[in-house]
């Protein structure tokens, strides 16, 4: 079977938004862009359910501006067999609405005919968390969300899940769309030689027209503003004061 | 304007808290209606009617809703909603899993975890993890809303609405449940309770962890984790505040031993007063404590627990 995962590219993990002064946004010239953590965490599932001999093909696809071919790169680096790229916008700052993205994504699948999608749960710029669940839908296929194991079993795919309560454990009929959380795995780093290789791996560059994909914007955003700030308060001086203002907030 | 809230229930036990801070927040715009769709729904339908500003209570009684599985919300359930201009949920892992797929089905965005409703059209919500609060128009005939539910509070119960059956075949032939392993506990629970404790990294163990526990009882707390603590197992996951797990907004949140990742900030800064407890004096976590002890927990906590 095929395996198709979506990437995302965003601003790193580890670097501050900075909120434009115009509140027009978050500001993306010159900062670190790498593959949206989850997306990772979906993509080394793929990976792992191939090296098990469950899956003979991962494509991974990525929707955004031309730069995403380095995120697609990396997905190739770490072991996807190759790669889409569906440029739909020529500013970064253009943040494609998962609802648009879910239409892409059906009409890569209707291509492709993957038997399962492997989404992370949400991406960490615009932390929608909808993707993978309007994909399904749009399929009519079986969703399993904010999964933490994944087991592929013959026509079926049991799935544990994260949920408020703790954990849920369904099983999802084939063909699936999986979004998965933090605690599945931790995702490979690639190595020297897989990134060498990953540059002769096939690199599609279509466009949504291709696809027959009308991008839409549904949520006009207004402004983006820098949240309210909380100061830093007082560094007590021992336990005893710390008692007490524990004990002047606790309300009874 | 039709406003629709999907009640939050969980094999017949409803998530009172959850849903009555959605129905808060849809209420800014008028009364409304809750769908209650659950294998049983006498309790949760009766809970509900007495909820302010709520007008009409619908019943869907099937056991295919007793865990809220999203394939559930069939064409002709789907139809019923569709008669509505907006449907809210709680942006809990029940509305985060169900609310969009209403949207794929329905060619509909959904407008995920709205921290406030500004007009009938017009949300705030957080992004980059909290580090921006971003002003969202719709252009969607039905709007579909998910609710971080730890910025309103629960409505009073002073309503009584009308509860009315409604009838849907529904069948879900892609998933079926297996089985739920969900911590059961006297303490409150996380995403209402009004004093949390939470442990992080420095804890160092699952075993040490009883340490934060303790202080949590004695103060009749809720437990909460950073995603360090839980990702090393020492926490389990459905105690995880931040940016990927529960946003909480206690009247007091004490961090022990967590240093303050962005990601976590997210799931906390909205607290009233924060407590921070941490070896590190340059740990982030005090940049946003109202009141901060360097200290090591382990001398700390201990000392705290018997002070109080």
């Amino acid at each position: 079977m095929k395996i198709l995962v979506p990437v995302k590219r965003v601003l790193d993990y580890n670097v501050k938004a900075r909120v434009k002064a115009d509140g027009s946004g978050i500001d993306l010239t010159n900062v670190k862009m790498s593959m949206n953590p989850f997306d990772e965490i979906a993509l080394e599932e793929a990976i792992r359910i191939k090296e098990k001999g469950n899956a003979e093909e991962i494509i991974a696809v990525s929707i955004g501006v031309q730069q995403n071919q380095e995120t697609l790169r990396t997905a190739l680096a770490m072991g996807a067999d190759r790669a889409i790229l569906v440029v739909a916008s020529d500013d970064v700052h253009n943040d494609i609405e998962p609802l648009t993205v879910a239409n892409i994504l059906t009409a890569i699948t209707f291509k492709e005919s993957p038997s399962l999608i492997l989404c992370g749960k949400q991406a960490i710029d615009n932390d929608f968390n909808a993707t993978a669940q309007m994909l399904s839908a749009k399929l009519n296929w079986s969703q399993a969300t904010f999964a933490s194991e994944i087991e592929v079993k013959k026509d079926v795919v049991r799935v544990t899940r994260e949920v408020d309560g703790g954990l849920q454990t369904i099983e999802a009929k084939m063909p699936a769309v999986i979004s998965v959380d933090l605690r599945l795995n931790e995702p490979r780093y690639a190595s020297l030689p897989n990134i060498m290789k990953a540059k002769r791996k096939p690199l599609e560059e279509i466009s949504p027209a291709d696809l027959g994909v009308e991008m839409t914007q549904r949520l006009k955003i207004i402004k983006t503003k820098e949240p309210d700030s909380r100061e830093a308060g007082l560094i007590l001086e021992n336990i005893d004061q710390l008692v007490e203002k524990i004990q002047e907030n606790v309300g009874g | 304007m039709k406003i629709l809230v999907l009640a939050e229930i969980n094999d017949g036990e409803l998530a009172e808290d959850q849903t009555s801070k959605t129905v808060s927040a849809a209420a800014t715009l008028g009364k409304v209606d809750v769908l209650c769709a659950s294998n049983k729904c006498a309790d949760a339908s009766t809970k509900v009617a007495k909820m302010d500003n709520v007008e009409n209570v619908l019943i869907l009684e099937d056991d295919l809703f007793a865990q809220s599985l999203a394939e559930s919300y069939s064409e002709t359930l789907i139809h019923t909603i569709s008669s509505y201009s907006h449907v809210f949920a709680p942006s809990s892992s029940f509305g985060k899993n169900v609310l969009p797929r209403i949207g794929g089905m329905l060619d509909l965005m959904v407008i995920s975890d709205i921290s406030k409703v500004i007009s009938e059209d017009t949300f705030e919500r957080p992004v980059y993890a909290g580090n921006a609060i971003q002003t969202v128009q719709s252009i969607d005939k039905i709007k579909l809303i998910s609710v971080r539910t730890s910025n309103y509070s629960a409505v009073p119960l002073t309503g009584s609405a009308s509860i009315n059956k409604i009838d849907c075949k529904s069948k879900n032939t892609l998933t079926t449940f297996i089985e739920n392993k969900i911590q059961t506990s006297d303490r409150p629970e996380l995403t209402s309770a009004k004093v949390v404790v939470s442990g992080g990294r420095g804890v160092g163990s699952k075993e040490n962890f009883e340490i934060i526990e303790g202080l949590a009882d004695k103060l009749g707390a809720a437990v909460g984790a950073s995603r360090a603590a839980v990702d090393s197992g020492f926490a389990p996951n459905d105690w995880q505040v931040g940016q990927t797990g529960k946003v909480v907004a206690p009247d007091l949140y004490v961090a022990v031993g967590i240093s303050g990742a962005i990601q976590h900030l997210a799931g906390m800064k909205d607290s009233k007063v924060i407590v921070a407890i941490n070896k590190d004096e340059e740990a982030p976590i005090f940049q946003v404590a109202d009141f901060g002890l360097v200290d090591d927990l382990f001398k700390a906590v201990p000392e705290i627990e018997k002070k109080i």
